[in-house]
């Protein structure tokens, strides 16, 4: 259903912007007021997310411990995977955010004949994982040629190295390979493993087709049904000048491209793909484990209204000692 | 809010980076790439014929594609004739048929690919044109 469903929205997403360009000739609105909405929601959406989950109280460490904690000095303690200082966290998020390593030690388990339960580490998901986001950073960093004018030189040199094999003219990138490839793995995957599928909701394919249909819309565009580049850099450079032109000649395929891309942007916020910044926030993850160090007072306890032994005898002294029980202070 | 400094701080640090297209780019982002088609070769040519060997909407957008099919024709194929849809013959060559009108590399070729950022590779095999006082 979910698979089905997502499918569709996206294909109809992108008739939308075909429709609207090709027959009702809407250029200046999806060229124009669709990517500052959607840009604008992005922004704002993020914003929003971000300072709700910060205002989650956080009283207690909660770190996930893969390690030795640490106690005595003559304990081997685990700095990064059970991390107590601020450079420890520092160290355990940089390799979590850039190398995805708690998906590293992703796991597997099967019954064998036996029957047995038996586990083995699986590594293709991490894999393709860490192709595709990394792939997907180079390709959005790739198109900042059409933001900047003069081009920052870290984008010349990453084009240079991405198309370093000189393959045809434009010369092919081999992170486009690479992306379509991963996202491809990515969407195989849920459909093919039963348990995965069986997890998979429409809020897990609609990301994956949405994403495949823009690097397709993207590749097209580069290779085979060729857009003037010329013009599009002009009409993002209008945008992000607030002077926004529509130049003349820019193929139907760039504004699927850009639609697609908008969805993505206006759909972001409110989807699971907020994981970009919720990594950042993971209370599992960004904590140093010193629970037993420092003291963290919760926030919320209630003011306890207690009545002292000291009070009670101070209270009822007189009736104690008329009654012959022992008091400590005469 | 726990940790609010830090978390503003990365918020801040976001929005600044995907933001950064529209407070950094300067004067220059309104400018417009502007290829000159005036060289002594074309200026010779009568009005009628200065036309290019497809449509210059075709070529705005396949010009790239175009080269290299004709590298490949030429160097693997041994074909050197192109007919064009109009039915006019050219010889294959970048240098003696392209380069002939187009002389002026800096401002024509140039024009536009240093705005998109691309580096073609012609000239790591082809010779560049002298130009002088272009």
């Amino acid at each position: 259903m979910g698979l089905l469903f997502s499918f569709f929205a996206v294909a109809i997403l992108g008739v939308i912007a075909f429709v609207g360009v090709r027959s009702i000739h809407l250029h200046y609105f999806f060229g124009v007021i669709i990517p500052y909405l959607a840009f604008a929601v992005f922004i704002v959406g993020i914003a929003f997310r971000v300072l709700k989950w910060a205002r989650v109280p956080v009283p207690f460490r909660i770190p996930t411990t893969a390690g030795q904690e640490k106690s005595f000095p003559w304990i081997k303690s685990s700095k990064i995977d059970n991390p107590f200082t601020s450079f420890g966290v520092i160290i355990r998020m940089a390799l979590e955010v850039l190398v995805f390593r708690s998906l590293f030690r992703n796991t597997k388990m099967e019954l064998r004949d036996g029957p047995q339960f038996t586990y083995g580490s699986t590594k293709w998901l991490w894999m393709a994982g860490l192709a595709f986001h990394w792939t997907f950073l180079v390709i959005l960093t790739r198109h900042l040629r059409l933001f900047f004018e003069p081009v920052p030189f870290f984008v010349e040199i990453l084009e240079t190295l991405d198309g370093f094999f000189q393959v045809g003219a434009p010369v092919l990138y081999i992170t486009d390979l690479i992306f379509l490839g991963a996202v491809t793995f990515l969407f195989l995957r849920r459909v093919i493993i039963p348990q995965v599928r069986y997890i998979s909701l429409a809020s897990d394919y609609f990301p994956l087709f949405l994403i495949g249909a823009i690097g397709t819309t993207g590749v097209l565009m580069r290779y085979f049904l060729k857009t003037d580049v010329v013009g599009i850099k002009e009409l993002m450079m209008g945008l992000i000048t607030f002077n926004p032109v529509i130049p003349a000649g820019i193929g139907t395929i760039f504004y699927i491209h850009l639609f697609l891309v908008s969805a993505l942007f206006a759909y972001f916020p409110m989807s699971k793909l907020m994981h970009m910044a919720g990594v950042f926030m993971s209370p599992t993850r960004n904590l140093a484990n010193n629970n037993r160090a420092a003291l963290h007072a919760n926030p919320w306890n209630y003011p306890v209204k207690a009545h002292t032994y000291e009070e009670y005898e101070e209270e009822f002294r007189d009736k104690m000692k008329s009654v012959g029980l022992p008091v400590e202070k005469e | 809010m726990y940790n609010g400094g830090k978390i503003l701080l990365g918020l801040i640090i976001f929005i600044s980076l995907v933001t950064a297209p529209f407070w950094l780019s300067g004067k220059q982002a309104t400018a417009k790439p502007d290829p000159k088609i005036d060289t002594p070769e074309i200026l010779k040519l009568p009005e009628s014929d200065r036309q290019c060997v497809e449509s210059k909407a075709y070529m705005k957008k396949e010009h790239m594609k175009m080269l290299n099919e004709w590298r490949d024709w030429v160097v693997r194929d041994g074909v050197t004739v192109y007919t064009s849809t109009t039915g006019k013959q050219y010889t294959m060559s970048l240098q003696n048929t392209c380069m002939k009108c187009h002389s002026n590399k800096k401002n024509f070729c140039d024009e536009c690919h240093n705005y998109a950022a691309v580096s073609p590779y012609c000239w790591t095999c082809h010779l560049e044109p002298k130009e002088k006082g272009l």
